[in-house]
Formats: structure tokens, C-alpha cells, sequence
């Protein structure tokens, strides 16, 4: 039931916790190993603010399973306010309400029911902010 | 590097075949390939296997498909292998055994494109195909391949101005050459009228833009020139063969509207080769979708970026245009076979090469491109054919 691969993306899925890189302010998200050539410490540990806007979306109707119940739905990739463009669901929202360029914030829900035995796993979806 | 020759060819019909195995659609498609060198060549020559296949193990249920297919065939003892690269393994195992000829290493290699997926339902395929993208960031927020070239094909919209029905003539395309192809699943027209009206998979991609995953194999031979001379007229040259990877998230992409490796492959294959893009006469691409095969279309530099809808409105991709594509239905009449669509494209490219194409055959077609993606473009293979004849 996967528990230590889901306890261990806590940070990035509770929190948004992603990088900074300390000489050119570089943002990245989600935190990662340093690439070959790359100095480890020259990227440190960053919060990102959750605000953002959608780059792209889709609402799918076909979907894996753990997600096959929740059909259709919305995912999106969503452009940080610190740069990075992230992969998650939309949520709180109606299809008509979506639109490239529509402002969004990130918050905790529930991503998926692994079943009977299994987890469930939460973690960061978006919705549109209230205007 | 010594030359590289396809010398034969085989495939079976695209098709929910519930009566058969994999073992059993492998096998039909490693005959056909066969018969056309025999006498010339026997079984027993064949020195090494490779197997293209995306999604054996969890969808088929059979991974080690290399002693597998291998032992099936009776030719237990060869070099086999599985060569996995999401939807580019039959490209990727291609290009394994292009460089085993190349070398020297054999002197007559089978490559076996093949993917059986019907034994299992939709959720569990969707499970497995979403293995192509990055699990932990991707997968894990319910996204699946459709839905990320369906926000791909959301923002070209955005970018340059074109409304959804702009990509329905390459639906409209594959299905008109996928009538006269009697391997092909879907054996029947569509119109813009029709696309118009589909109801949606992922939004803004609907039911007529995306493909049907189904099963089938497909083999080529290869064999270095010594071989390939005994048996002259049927050969064709592989002169160009190169695989690129990109950011395999589409998060990390700097312009996702690119496809790198795509276009990195194809610059390397085509240089290779010694072609420029206006050379090639007959393409096949990896076309699930008309973004899908638009994007590519742009990253090989076929087409100016935000014109291949206007283009494939123009033509440009029927039998008699510029960039004849999917001229044995793509990957959306013809069926998508995941995995062994990249076996599939140069099985239907050397029909053009050598005259065979019936209904759909570009004329003098002497040079061919073939393209297959894995996951959203994170690798890319391409292969330049050419008959010298």
C-alpha cells in the first residue's frame, strides 16, 4: 500500500516545499537531487506560496485507477508564482469556471483511495481564488 | 558503422483479437517477415531478438519477453531481449538492433514490436500507461497521457489563435487511408461535421482525436549489406537512426509547446542520413492525437511552429501533399498498438518504399521518415529509410 512512498512526499505535498537555488533565485518545484555537475548545496530548501495561475487544463473522463470513481475531473498545470509550473487537480470549481490566465491557490485534499486496505492519500490540489 | 538493411517485414491486423495471445499475434507477424527472405535466408541465421513492448508487465502480465519470444519462436539459445521506452519501445529496439548490425555484432537480427492489452479494462491500461509519466508528480494527481497533450493542445489553441475543430483533418486523414488498409482497425471515414459533434475524452480532445489502444505485433529483419545483397531487390536502407530523451515531467519543460527530443532525434537521423526535411517523401509520426502529431510536425521542422493545422487543413499530410502522413491510418484508424507502434510505422513505410501501398501511395516515394514519442515526448526515436533501388 505504498506508505513509505507517500509519508516521504509530505513536505512537497502538504507544504509545496520545493528549492531555491542561493546565487540566482531560481525556483523549483518539487525538491530533487542534485543533477550531475550540480553543487548540492547551492540549492536550498524553499516554501513555495501556493498562488498561481493556470497555464493549461483538461477535464479528463478516463482516468486510472484510484481516480476511477472520481470521473470527470479537473487537472491542470498550473503556473507558480515563483516560476515553476506544477502538475495537480483543479478543485471547487465548475468547467465553465476555468480559463487559461484564472488565478488559483493551492489546497489540501484528498488525491486518491488506494481501496478497503490500502491509504488515503491527501495532498495539494488548486481552486480558483475568490474574487 | 557498416550499412544497415530491412530486409523483411511482417504484422498482424490491428484488432481486439480476445482469442489470441501475445505469443500467438508475435509470432504470426515473425513468420510473415521470415517468409519473404526464405530460401534465402533461414530461421536458424537470425542471431539476436529484440522486443519492443510497453506495457507487458502490468497489462499483459508477462514481463522477460525477450527469452520468452524467443523460446516461442524456437530459437531458444539467441541473443534476446525486451527494450521498454513507454510508447517509443518499438523505435528504441529498433535502434538497439540497428547498432548490433552496425557493429558487426550479427549479421541478421529480428526486432518484434507487440502489445496485447484487451485482457484488462481501461482503468488498469490507463494505470499502466500513466507509468510513462513521472509517477510521484504526475500519476499521483490523476493525470493521464491524453489529458497532457490534451492541455498541450489546449494552449496551442491559446497561443495561436485556432479553435478545436482546426485539428480534426488529421483525424480525417488517418481514417481515409486507414479505408483502404485491411490491417487497420477503424475501416471508416469521418468528417470535420462529425469531429465537431464527438463528445469529449479530455477536454478540449474528444472521442474522434484520440486514439483506441489495441493489440497486434509487428517485425522487420535486419541484416548487414552481405546479407542484404543475396537479397537486393526486396531491401531497403536504414541510413538514419538516433533517440533523444527530454524532461520526462511536462512541468519541467521550459516550452512545453516543443518537443526536444523529437526534434533532437530527427536533426541527428536526418544528418545521418544526409537529407534535409523537404527530401523525405512519405512520414509516419506517432499521431494518437492531431496535437500530437502537429507538435512533431513543428519540432523536425516539416512546418513553421503554429501552422501544421493550416497546413494539414491545405493537404499538406494527405498521399499527394508535402508531408503524407499515416498513410496506413496512424495511430487513430489504423489503432494504437502502444509500444509496437514504432515496428508498426516502418513495416507501413517500407509498403510505400516499395511500391505496395494501394490507395494510399505517395508517388516515387524513395525516402521515409518514421517518429514514435514515449510518454509525452520524453523519448523520441526516428528512423530514415531509403531505397536505392
Amino acid at each position: 500500500m505504498d506508505l513509505a512512498k507517500h509519508w516521504r512526499q509530505k513536505g512537497a505535498r502538504y507544504r509545496l516545499e520545493g528549492q531555491r537555488h542561493r546565487t540566482t533565485g531560481e525556483v523549483r518545484f518539487p525538491a530533487r537531487p542534485a543533477a550531475l555537475g550540480d553543487d548540492p548545496a547551492t540549492w536550498e530548501p524553499c516554501t513555495l506560496s501556493g498562488k498561481g495561475e493556470i497555464y493549461s487544463f483538461s477535464v479528463l473522463r478516463q482516468a486510472p485507477e484510484g481516480f476511477d470513481q472520481a470521473t470527470p475531473y479537473p487537472v491542470a498545470l498550473v503556473k507558480l508564482a515563483e516560476g515553476p509550473l506544477v502538475t495537480a487537480q483543479l478543485t471547487d470549481c465548475a468547467e465553465a469556471d476555468l480559463a487559461i490566465g484564472r488565478p488559483v491557490e493551492m489546497v489540501t485534499r484528498r488525491l486518491k483511495d488506494t481501496g478497503e486496505d490500502g491509504l488515503l492519500v491527501y495532498g495539494y490540489k488548486f481552486r480558483p481564488v475568490l474574487q | 558503422m557498416k550499412n544497415v538493411y530491412i530486409v523483411g517485414t511482417g504484422a498482424t491486423p490491428v484488432a481486439e483479437h480476445y482469442t489470441r495471445t501475445l505469443t500467438d499475434l508475435a509470432l504470426e507477424a515473425l513468420r510473415a517477415a521470415v517468409a519473404e527472405v526464405t530460401p534465402v535466408v533461414a530461421p536458424g541465421n537470425i542471431g539476436a531478438l529484440y522486443v519492443g513492448n510497453a506495457l507487458g508487465d502490468i497489462v499483459a502480465g508477462q514481463a522477460h519477453l525477450g527469452a520468452f519470444l524467443a523460446s516461442a519462436a524456437g530459437l531458444a539459445g539467441i541473443e534476446a531481449v525486451r527494450v521498454e521506452a513507454a510508447g517509443a519501445s518499438g523505435g528504441a529496439a529498433l535502434r538497439q538492433a540497428a547498432l548490433a548490425v552496425a557493429s558487426g555484432a550479427h549479421d541478421l537480427v529480428a526486432v518484434i514490436g507487440v502489445e496485447k492489452v484487451t485482457d484488462k479494462l481501461d482503468a488498469t491500461v490507463e494505470t499502466g500507461l500513466a507509468l510513462a509519466t513521472d509517477s510521484d508528480f504526475e500519476a499521483e494527481q490523476g493525470v493521464t497521457l491524453t489529458s497532457q497533450w490534451a492541455m498541450l493542445m489546449r494552449r496551442y489553441m491559446h497561443t495561436y489563435g485556432y479553435p478545436a475543430e482546426a485539428f480534426a483533418p488529421f483525424p480525417v486523414n488517418a481514417h481515409t487511408n486507414a479505408a483502404a488498409n485491411r490491417g487497420a482497425m477503424y475501416r471508416f471515414s469521418i468528417n470535420p461535421d462529425k469531429y465537431k459533434k464527438a463528445g469529449q475524452v479530455a477536454s478540449p480532445l474528444n472521442m474522434l482525436d484520440c486514439s483506441s489502444l489495441a493489440d497486434g505485433a509487428a517485425v522487420v529483419l535486419l541484416a548487414s549489406e552481405s546479407v542484404a545483397r543475396e537479397l537486393k531487390s526486396r531491401s531497403v536502407r536504414l541510413a538514419g537512426s538516433a533517440l533523444a530523451t527530454d524532461r520526462l515531467a511536462l512541468h519541467d519543460r521550459r516550452d512545453p509547446l516543443w518537443l526536444d527530443a523529437a526534434q533532437q532525434s530527427a536533426a541527428s537521423a536526418l544528418k545521418q542520413a544526409g537529407v534535409a526535411p523537404d527530401d523525405v517523401d512519405v512520414l509516419e509520426l506517432t499521431d494518437p492525437h492531431g496535437i500530437t502529431a502537429a507538435l512533431a510536425l513543428e519540432s523536425c521542422g516539416f512546418v513553421e511552429r503554429g501552422s501544421a493545422p493550416r497546413h494539414a487543413a491545405d493537404g499538406g499530410i494527405a498521399p499527394g501533399g508535402t508531408t503524407p502522413l499515416a498513410t496506413a491510418g496512424g495511430y487513430k484508424a489504423r489503432g494504437d498498438v502502444g509500444g509496437a507502434g514504432g515496428i508498426y510505422q516502418v513495416v507501413e513505410l517500407i509498403r510505400q518504399l516499395r511500391g505496395e501501398a494501394g490507395a494510399a501511395q505517395v508517388t516515387d516515394a524513395r525516402v521515409a521518415f518514421a517518429q514514435c514519442l514515449g510518454g509525452v515526448g520524453a523519448t523520441a526515436v526516428t528512423h530514415i529509410l531509403v531505397n536505392d533501388a
